[in-house]
């Protein structure tokens, strides 16, 4: 099970798209690692991680997402709190609903779930790091680019419009809220 | 052959069943074709924007039955945009004048609007057979039309639509003349209906048969019903909940025992566990079973049901239903056709219900299964090659593991190996849905080995184009091609562009095409619609002329007779 214990704030919101497996402390390894094998996932950390919101997956009908009553429906027309993620260096942007996620951890892994699908490891390495570490940042109600993590959750998804993974180094930056 | 006169060769085609032999036939020579249209009773339109209303019209004068179907498949994910198109209305109007004789009229994937339905109900007061699957735009008021004129309805079946509840009288107007109904399905809408119209309507039309009834009827009803009709073959129930003491329940089961010809079972809304005991009499003799909006029925319950059905060739569950189920099911049902296991739990406290254990399980005991729809957690290429040894008859196969992108987890491999067993093995597989850590490999055995493969929905999965292009160059008999989120560019779309002729259509999302590459393929192919489909609140990014290297997001190509369609969205770019 993960267990990054950092303090509240960029502790909890780094990104860390570096090679799978190598970059939280305490991993239980349940299973031996084929050697040199780089495509090889943390397998505990995906069954603990929220899933990422994305449209349309798992492909089930609306029809049936929506019959069953209680448990939480994703009608994904209006109700969702949905925001477009973008990342810089992917081809294309994503979509998830904050309002799956209980906090800031959570949004994280879903995150880091979500991209990882895209081998976005391999596009950081091509890039000159060897998994530089990426900062998550948002665009609030009033235009400005803040640093995910230093409001109050809830506040955070009431303001947040859009979502933007960018290079640690170009966040540096960027203005904190306090 | 073509010595024969005409009538001669006219029933001879009499004995062709499928559309797609027909079509055939009528290639043959001008005598056959002119024989063959003014014969055709059925027509099945794959693609209603692949050609125009009036040409099928003009074509089969004769037309009795006709089928079309509008949006593309991944409509049903919210892939496609509310109001992309898919319009029943242009279809009914052309049929109206053109085609009076039309008896059934079976519609997928449309907007169907009021309107549409009382011009349909207007227009053709002799029709038999209305048939509408996962279509929208329409409410309760437009099947009041259809009740009322269309006197000997026969047929009135509604699966899966999106229906707008306008009061429950459009059950009252079925006239009391009315007694033809052999099929009714209405499980889809979401008010009430007059329970003692319907009590009545059922008890009148005796030669009723399949009976499929909303959430909104009560037991009670439900046992009313029942008594009045103990020859259905199909019941589909309403909502179950109900106090096991209750005297409506005993009389259920009362009603269940008459009904010595119910063949198959489906609704089950929030039915407790102990209420399945109802149903204990008809088990034997049940060869289809839909359990899948039974949430609160646990692997347990059902394992008490299931073994006392082994004539069973259908069966619909929750995940819930577990491994050990499965396993249950396996021993019990040698008959079984048809598999679904759908996920209870699809926003994830990690509750693993079936992995792979529960499929090679199935394929142990099933020999015979040929369609398999599985939603899990986790999938092994040593289950798959076991599933594949075990079952060589798939002509459907879709499996959907939860985690995009995810390896078998013993060796962290991708699934490549498993898929290409399944291909290998199964020759008549027509229908495949790939999921999982995939890479070009499997594309690979896909385009080598699944040469009778029709449909293949492809989404997180592949390294690059080469894996579209081994599909596109490999599989002869690809008629529908979807992919979402791989990694497919212009290249791979452009390799072989004489191919989408020979298919209905193509769908790609979240891939690397763009839309140079769009312009070169409508370019170089005047015969398909290119449509690049924006995202509709991308409207402050847009640029007034985004460039040919921007990706696009969601792109739709498909052949056809009928040219760019007029009735496109603002969003909706056709090249």
């Amino acid at each position: 099970m993960e267990d990054v214990k950092g303090s509240d704030g960029l502790g909890d919101t780094e990104l860390r798209l570096g090679l799978p497996g190598t970059s939280t402390a305490t991993r239980s390894a349940k299973r031996a690692l084929p050697e040199g094998d780089e495509e090889s996932h943390d397998e505990l950390r995906r069954t603990s991680a929220a899933k990422a919101q994305v449209v349309g997956w798992p492909p089930i009908r609306s029809y049936r997402k929506n019959s069953f009553p209680g448990r939480k429906v994703e009608a994904e027309a209006a109700a969702g709190l949905y925001v477009k993620v973008s990342m810089d260096g992917a081809p294309y942007l994503r979509k998830i609903d904050l309002g799956v996620y209980k906090g800031y951890k959570e949004l994280r892994e879903g995150l880091d779930n979500m991209f990882k699908c895209f081998s976005l490891a391999e596009l950081s390495r091509r890039e000159g790091g060897s998994g530089s570490e990426y900062a998550i940042t948002y665009e609030d109600k009033d235009g400005d680019l803040m640093l995910v993590g230093d409001v109050p959750w809830e506040m955070f998804i009431s303001s947040c419009k859009r979502l933007r993974i960018m290079k640690g180094s170009e966040a540096r930056g960027l203005n904190s809220r306090h | 052959m073509t010595y024969f006169p005409e009538e001669v060769v006219e029933h001879i085609f009499g004995f062709l069943s499928s559309h797609r032999d027909r079509n055939v036939v009528s290639t043959v020579c001008k005598a056959w074709y002119r024989v063959e249209r003014l014969s055709r009773r059925s027509v099945f339109v794959g693609n209603c924007y692949a050609v125009r209303p009036g040409r099928v019209m003009a074509r089969f004068p004769g037309m009795k039955c006709l089928s079309v179907k509008g949006k593309p498949h991944f409509a049903d994910f919210n892939l496609v945009p509310h109001d992309w198109g898919g319009f029943a209305l242009p279809w009914i109007e052309v049929a109206a004048r053109g085609c009076p004789g039309l008896e059934e009229l079976r519609l997928k994937r449309m907007v169907v609007s009021d309107e549409s339905l009382e011009l349909l109900a207007r227009s053709f007061p002799n029709l038999k057979a209305l048939v509408l699957v996962s279509c929208e735009g329409f409410s309760t008021d437009g099947l009041a039309a259809i009740a009322t004129h269309c006197r000997g309805l026969r047929e009135l079946d509604l699966q899966e639509n999106e229906v707008e509840d306008h009061g429950r009288q459009w059950l009252s107007c079925f006239p009391d003349s009315c007694t033809s109904l052999e099929s009714l399905n209405f499980a889809c809408l979401k008010g009430e209906v007059n329970a003692c119209a319907l009590e009545r309507l059922v008890a009148r039309c005796v030669n009723l048969r399949s009976l499929k009834l909303n959430r909104a009827i009560s037991v009670e009803s439900l046992a009313r019903i029942l008594a009045r009709t103990p020859h259905l073959v199909e019941l589909g129930t309403g909502s179950f909940t109900v106090e096991h003491r209750a005297e409506a329940y005993q009389r259920l089961i009362h009603a269940f025992r008459k009904c010595k010809s119910l063949k198959s079972l489906s609704g089950f809304w929030d039915i407790a566990p102990r209420c399945l005991q109802a149903i204990y009499s008809i088990c034997p003799n049940l060869i289809v079973l839909n359990l899948s909006y039974a949430p609160a029925i646990q692997g347990a319950d059902l394992v008490k049901l299931i073994r006392h059905c082994f004539k069973l060739q259908k069966l619909w569950v929750l995940d819930c239903i577990g491994d050990k189920g499965l396993a249950v099911v396996a021993s019990s049902c040698k008959e079984l056709l048809e598999l679904r296991v759908f996920p209870s739990d699809i926003y994830g406290t990690g509750t693993a219900a079936v992995t792979e254990e529960g499929l090679v399980a199935i394929s142990s005991g099933c020999s015979k299964l040929n369609s398999l729809l599985y939603f899990c957690h986790q999938m092994t290429n040593a289950a798959l090659i076991t599933v594949a040894k075990n079952c060589t008859h798939f002509t459907r196969f879709r499996l959907c593991i939860l985690d995009p992108g995810k390896p078998d987890p013993d060796t962290n491999q991708p699934l490549d190996e498993g898929f290409g067993a399944i291909v290998r093995s199964c020759k008549d597989l027509r229908r495949l849905s790939l999921s999982g850590l995939l890479t070009d490999k499997v594309f690979l055995y896909i385009g080598e080995y699944a040469a009778h493969l029709e449909m293949l929905s492809i989404a997180f999965a592949g390294d690059s184009d080469k894996g579209m292009v081994y599909v596109l160059n490999g599989c002869k008999n690809l008629r529908k091609l979807e992919i979402r989120d791989s990694p497919f560019g212009d290249a791979a779309l452009l390799e072989n562009v004489g191919k989408y002729e020979t298919m209905r259509s193509l769908w790609m999302s979240s891939c690397d095409v763009t839309l140079g590459g769009c312009k070169a393929l409508a370019a170089k192919m005047p015969r398909l619609n290119v449509e690049v489909i924006n995202d509709r609140d991308d409207s402050d990014e847009m640029e007034e002329n985004p460039s040919d290297m921007h990706k696009v997001e969601k792109m739709y190509v498909y052949r056809t007779l009928a040219g760019a369609r007029n009735d496109a969205p603002e969003f909706v770019e056709i090249l």
